[in-house]
């Protein structure tokens, strides 16, 4: 009864004094050493556990069951306050780490770098016309004289080839005479005719046999200077050339393509004839809009503003590639990409595209990942 | 081209408005530039009353006016004008009024010298109606009070400005624009007499001779002249002023104004000589070199023998086609007059303008082909005009020369207005097109001849007939009809170096540099500088002094660009351009680059060092290489700078031993001194057309991958070397000891400084161990080591840091 009552109190006094210990506890080391000095090797209930064995064995089950009633309230207890200290000791070190989030990143590149209008815009035509089955053409920008004119039937002396205000090349040793094509026309026939079969040079497109669904994009140059007019701009051209091509589809491919360029639903456009060496019949283009706002308005209101030229390839163009005009026939198109990129962004003067003005470039320029697609609309 | 809706009504039978005659215009292909009333800005002026008109009381020139403008009250008006008087009519123009004269509003309840006003009364100067400021206008008594004086005066004269293409000489005058929208249908045409007028006798002045030698350009085709004698020169009539005025000429004389009126009236230019001041027998000729010319624009200009002068025994009277002399110029003194209609050649008259830069309104007719059927039916409309408004005798007319009649006939198939344009149109329909625009057809059946009228020399062939009629149709009724597929699905549309094109533009815009576009030319000493200059890639004919030469690379462009930003205080920049580089004229000469430059560096608080170097350069060029689908590490880089570049911080990436296709490093300080930049700035240059394609395989599969289980493991060496010593070289070698094992090789720390010795460096590398069969032992990780570290020293003369 004694030891039995003497097991009793040592319990009691063990759970007092684990209590008082786990209570005084104040970080995760001193719950440590508490539970070190209780439930260790040489703990006090683990030293009281080892007193089972010389119980005698009627008394062992009550005493085991008391003693390990004890180990279990203990390892609670620890564990419980361990647990707690853990955490506040967590919660200290959160604190002590918080930092400033309303401090600015450094910006990602891809937030600083803008591509150019004039790229963008290339970019959207190109979603568009490959979506109808055209592929890209280009070529150099000095051309010899008969590539800008004299293949493109602009007659030696005519007033036409005046109208285009044209940069001359310096005299080569080759007695060629060059300019800096005033157009991107002289592509056309590179297309049309055999020079690019084994490329000179690798941007050259290789020739394709009609049908020859192509649009020509690139810088072009002439000899006027004002707020509307830069020595060099650029131009697209379109060329469709088959057998069956004409003026009916030229306007169904024009309206096509505005309606998706400008993202409007409709476009009225005005065919007005008119006259270019290199295409009969001729035409110019007017695009419905309203300019009563600070912006254009493409597809409404009741002005008209020219956008581009346009005609049937002119038989002396296609014979001079080399295609009888009896059985090929075609069309063929061209517009400034800075203009339509400024009446669908809204810039105001063209001298600004080519003045690389980091404030323009930044407002004016579109996102390294904007892509114009079909699939994903042209703009964001 | 302008003219006045009145002008245009003299030749074409028509209610039309001007709106309507427009509308037309336009759709026919005579562009409309501009339709202006000019009576619309003078229509709040109307026909007043002076009631009264007193001195002012406190001025000494001014008058102080009651004005009745049919408002209903009587207005005080403060007049300067010496002529205001009590009881006499004038043009009144109430407050509000915009005074065209004086560029200002009138104002309501002004005061002048204590006197009221409220209005004005105006001279005929003040509505730009004449030069005549002296005195208020002075209207008869019987003039309605109140009437809009625009309406009183018939000054509603809409004046229309059309542009016309250089196909359309036909079209330089009035009656030819009229011949057009009567075929069009907005009208008749209403003929002009031109039926030869009997003439008083003999000319005084026999034909003139043509004297050329064989090869000479010979401008001259038919020379009709008009011998008038006795004639009353002196201003012409208001009608024909007013006429003139309206479409921007000055007024002269009636004789010229009788020129001026056929030039514009029905595209055939005319030339009058004051007779008596031609002396000896007028020839035609080419002029001699050197010879000069006294032209009426008060210019002398020297002329040469590709041009043809009408010329007398003293030189030239007049540059044949393009502008008369001086010396015998027609003043209102002039008495005998000799009138010239000539037919010339368009080319030669299109050279003569050029070489002489003379712009006149009979070059503007005669380059672009006047009917030559209009010669001797001009000189007798020049010569019912003059006898009308100037009087004399007409002397018999003298000619010489033949002119050109080209009688185009066209073999026209009715179906090709169908093939070019897809519309739909009936033979009988052609045919009432091509009648009504005077073209004759023959035949039946689907092909018929048409003969070409002689006012259209433009049209030679059956397209341009297709032209004419879908012209007359109108374009906006061509129906529109889809074009086919070619595929269903569109196929490729770039080749591969478009597309790397605009991979690159994307790939470095995403590196956070903006794109610029710069000029294709540039000043001659960058130039220079950049590897470019020769002769042949220079312009004839620059825009501007410092835009000479085409570039041989983008960096100038993009310095100039930067300079022009840091003066604007930008001087953090990141700028790259993509486009066409010149080497040489030919096709191949011209390349595609890719350049771009980094200067300055944003200040902020993550920061380490703010500046730009070497390396931002090449990690640009690095970018650009990976996207288009090429290891930097594994093309050939070079340790030698470009000429632009710091002498020891640039290099170049090669394909080979020979192909250079790109360069980096940081700007020279020369460089920077010549652009007036602050350095340091990172620049590269890539040539993308020099970038093989890759090799086209049978499928779009990739190799096989690989992957082990087993753990890679990393051994990390530091070595002393030379300075000079290329970290490539350690690598290489480092790569080299074990080609099975290593899979890859890093730097990671390089060192100069303290515990290093001078003229050396520490470089620390990591190399990355991929077992393949089994884990390895320590024993032969230890021999991989070795090899490492024997390898590296052998090939750098260094040693393992311990």
């Amino acid at each position: 009864m004694d030891r039995i009552m003497s097991l009793d109190a040592q319990i009691a006094t063990l759970r007092a004094d684990i209590g008082a210990a786990v209570a005084a506890a104040g970080d995760e080391a001193a719950i440590e050493a508490v539970r070190v000095s209780a439930l260790g090797k040489k703990g006090s209930v683990s030293a009281l556990l080892a007193t089972l064995g010389g119980i005698a064995p009627e008394e062992r089950k009550s005493a085991g069951a008391a003693i390990n009633g004890l180990k279990t309230e203990v390892t609670a207890l620890i564990e419980a306050k361990a647990g707690e200290l853990a955490k506040s000791a967590l919660d200290a070190r959160l604190a002590a780490e918080r930092v400033d989030v309303t401090l600015p990143v450094r910006p990602a590149p891809t937030a600083e770098g803008r591509i150019h209008p004039v790229s963008q815009v290339i970019d959207e035509i190109t979603a568009i016309f490959s979506d109808m089955g055209f592929s890209i053409a280009e070529g150099p920008d000095i051309e010899t004289d008969w590539y800008n004119f004299t293949a493109l039937n602009f007659p030696e002396g005519h007033p036409a080839r005046e109208m285009h205000d044209t940069f001359f090349m310096a005299p080569a040793p080759d007695g060629v005479k060059r300019v800096l094509r005033t157009h991107t026309s002289p592509v056309q026939i590179r297309t049309m005719l055999n020079t690019n079969e084994k490329p000179a040079a690798p941007y050259l497109t290789p020739t394709i046999d009609p049908p020859i669904r192509v649009v020509m994009p690139g810088r072009t140059y002439r000899h006027d200077s004002d707020q509307t007019h830069t020595p060099m701009f650029h131009q697209v051209e379109g060329l469709v050339i088959d057998k069956s091509s004409h003026i009916g589809q030229l306007r169904w491919v024009l309206e096509e393509f505005l309606k998706a360029f400008f993202e409007v639903d409709d476009v009225t456009l005005r065919f007005r004839p008119s006259f270019f060496p290199f295409t009969e019949p001729s035409m110019e283009v007017d695009v419905q809009c309203d300019r009563s706002g600070p912006e254009v308005k493409i597809g409404e209101g009741n002005d008209w503003l020219e956008i581009l030229g346009c005609g049937m390839v002119h038989p002396n163009v296609l014979r001079n590639c080399g295609l009888d005009p009896d059985v090929y026939q075609g069309f063929a198109w061209g517009m400034g990409i800075d203009r339509i990129a400024m009446l669908k962004y809204g810039m105001n003067d063209l001298r600004a595209f080519f003045d690389a003005d980091k404030r323009w470039l930044d407002h004016y320029g579109f996102r390294p990942l904007d892509l114009p697609t079909l699939f994903g609309g042209l703009s964001s | 081209m302008k003219f006045t809706l009145d002008w245009l009504k003299e030749h074409l039978d028509t209610t039309a408005s001007a709106e309507e005659v427009g509308k037309a215009l336009t759709m026919i292909g005579l562009e409309v530039e501009e339709i202006v009333d000019p009576a619309e800005k003078l229509r709040p002026f109307v026909v007043a009353h002076v009631v009264e008109a007193k001195p002012h009381p406190n001025s000494d020139h001014l008058n102080v006016c009651k004005v009745d403008a049919g408002t209903g009250t009587i207005i005080d008006v403060v007049c300067g004008a010496p002529n205001a008087r009590t009881g006499m009519k004038s043009v009144f123009a109430p407050p509000g009024t915009y005074i065209p004269g004086k560029d200002f509003t009138l104002k309501a309840g002004v005061v002048i010298r204590g006197e009221k006003s409220d209005g004005m009364l105006c001279s005929a100067a003040e509505l730009e109606l004449s030069n005549d400021h002296d005195g208020i206008i002075e209207l008869p008594a019987d003039a309605p009070v109140g009437m809009p004086y625009v309406e009183y005066a018939k000054l509603g004269n809409t004046v229309i400005d059309i542009s016309i293409t250089p196909n359309r000489g036909d079209a330089t005058g009035v009656y030819g624009v009229a011949r057009d929208l009567a075929a069009f249908g907005l009208g008749t045409l209403k003929p002009t007499d031109m039926s030869p007028v009997p003439s008083k006798g003999p000319s005084p002045i026999p034909a003139l001779p043509h004297n050329f030698a064989a090869g000479e350009p010979k401008a001259i085709r038919k020379f009709a002249g008009r011998y008038f004698k006795s004639i009353k020169n002196g201003p012409s009539p208001d009608w024909l002023q007013q006429r003139l005025r309206a479409v921007g000429l000055r007024p002269i004389n009636t004789v010229v104004d009788i020129t001026n009126l056929v030039s514009l009236g029905w595209g055939r230019p005319l030339h009058a000589y004051d007779a008596d001041k031609i002396v000896g027998q007028p020839v035609l000729r080419v002029a001699k070199p050197g010879e000069e010319f006294d032209a009426l624009d008060n210019k002398i200009y020297a002329l040469d023998e590709t041009m043809t002068v009408i010329a007398d025994d003293q030189g030239p009277l007049c540059l044949g086609g393009i502008m008369g002399g001086i010396r015998s110029g027609v003043t209102e003194g002039t008495v005998n007059v000799l009138m010239e209609c000539a037919s010339w050649d368009p080319d030669l008259i299109a050279q003569t303008g050029r070489r002489t830069g003379i712009v006149s309104d009979a070059r503007y007719r005669l380059e672009r082909h006047v009917d030559p059927a209009l010669t001797e039916p001009g000189l007798e409309l020049a010569t019912r005009l003059m006898l009308e408004m100037v009087g004399g005798q007409a002397m018999e007319p003298v000619i010489s020369g033949e002119d050109v009649f080209p009688n185009t006939v066209v073999e026209f198939p009715l179906s090709e207005v169908k093939r070019l344009t897809g519309l739909e149109t009936s033979a009988t329909e052609i045919e009432a097109i091509l009648s009504r625009l005077g073209f004759r057809l023959e035949g039946t059946g689907n092909t018929r001849k048409v003969q070409v009228p002689s006012w259209r020399p433009d049209i030679t062939m059956k397209a341009d007939l297709a032209e004419e009629v879908m012209r007359m149709v109108g374009v906006d009724n061509v129906p529109t009809d889809p074009l086919p597929r070619l595929n269903h699905v569109a196929t490729r549309m770039l080749t591969t170096l478009q597309n790397r094109r605009r991979i690159a533009r994307r790939t470095l815009a995403a590196r956070g540099l903006d794109e610029a576009v710069t000029w294709s030319f540039i000043p001659e000493a960058e130039a220079r500088r950049f590897g470019g200059g020769k002769p042949e890639l220079k312009l004839a004919n620059p825009i501007a002094s410092e835009l000479t030469d085409m570039r041989p690379s983008l960096l100038p462009g993009l310095l100039a660009a930067a300079q022009r930003n840091t003066n604007r205080g930008f001087a953090d920049l990141k700028l790259f351009e993509i486009g066409q580089v010149f080497h040489s004229v030919l096709p191949e000469g011209q390349r595609t680059y890719a350049a771009g430059i980094r200067l300055g560096g944003s200040r902020h608080w993550q920061a380490q060092n703010g500046q730009v170097s070497v390396f931002d350069a090449k990690a640009d060029i690095a970018a650009l290489l990976d996207a288009m689908g090429h290891d930097i590490d594994k093309l050939q880089l070079v340790a030698e700078s470009a000429s632009w570049s710091h002498p020891g911080r640039g290099g170049r990436v090669q394909l080979g031993p020979k192909v250079v296709i790109g360069w980096f490093g940081e700007v020279h300080p020369s460089e920077l001194q010549a652009f007036d930049l602050v350095g340091p700035i990172a620049a590269f240059e890539l040539d993308l057309d020099a970038i093989p394609e890759p090799r086209r395989r049978p499928t779009r599969s990739k190799p096989a991958l690989k992957l082990s289980d087993l753990m890679p493991l990393n051994r990390d060496f530091a070595f002393l070397v030379d300075r000079d010593v290329a970290a490539a070289t350690i690598l290489r070698a480092a790569r080299g000891a074990d080609k099975a094992l290593i899979t890859d090789v890093g730097v990671f720390d390089v060192f100069e400084g303290k515990g290093v010795p001078e003229g050396k460096k520490s470089v620390g590398i990591a190399v990355t161990l991929q077992p393949t069969e089994k884990t390895l032992t320590d024993e032969e990780i230890d021999a991989v080591s070795q090899a490492v570290v024997a390898a590296v020293t052998k090939a750098t003369g260094g040693t393992l840091r311990t």
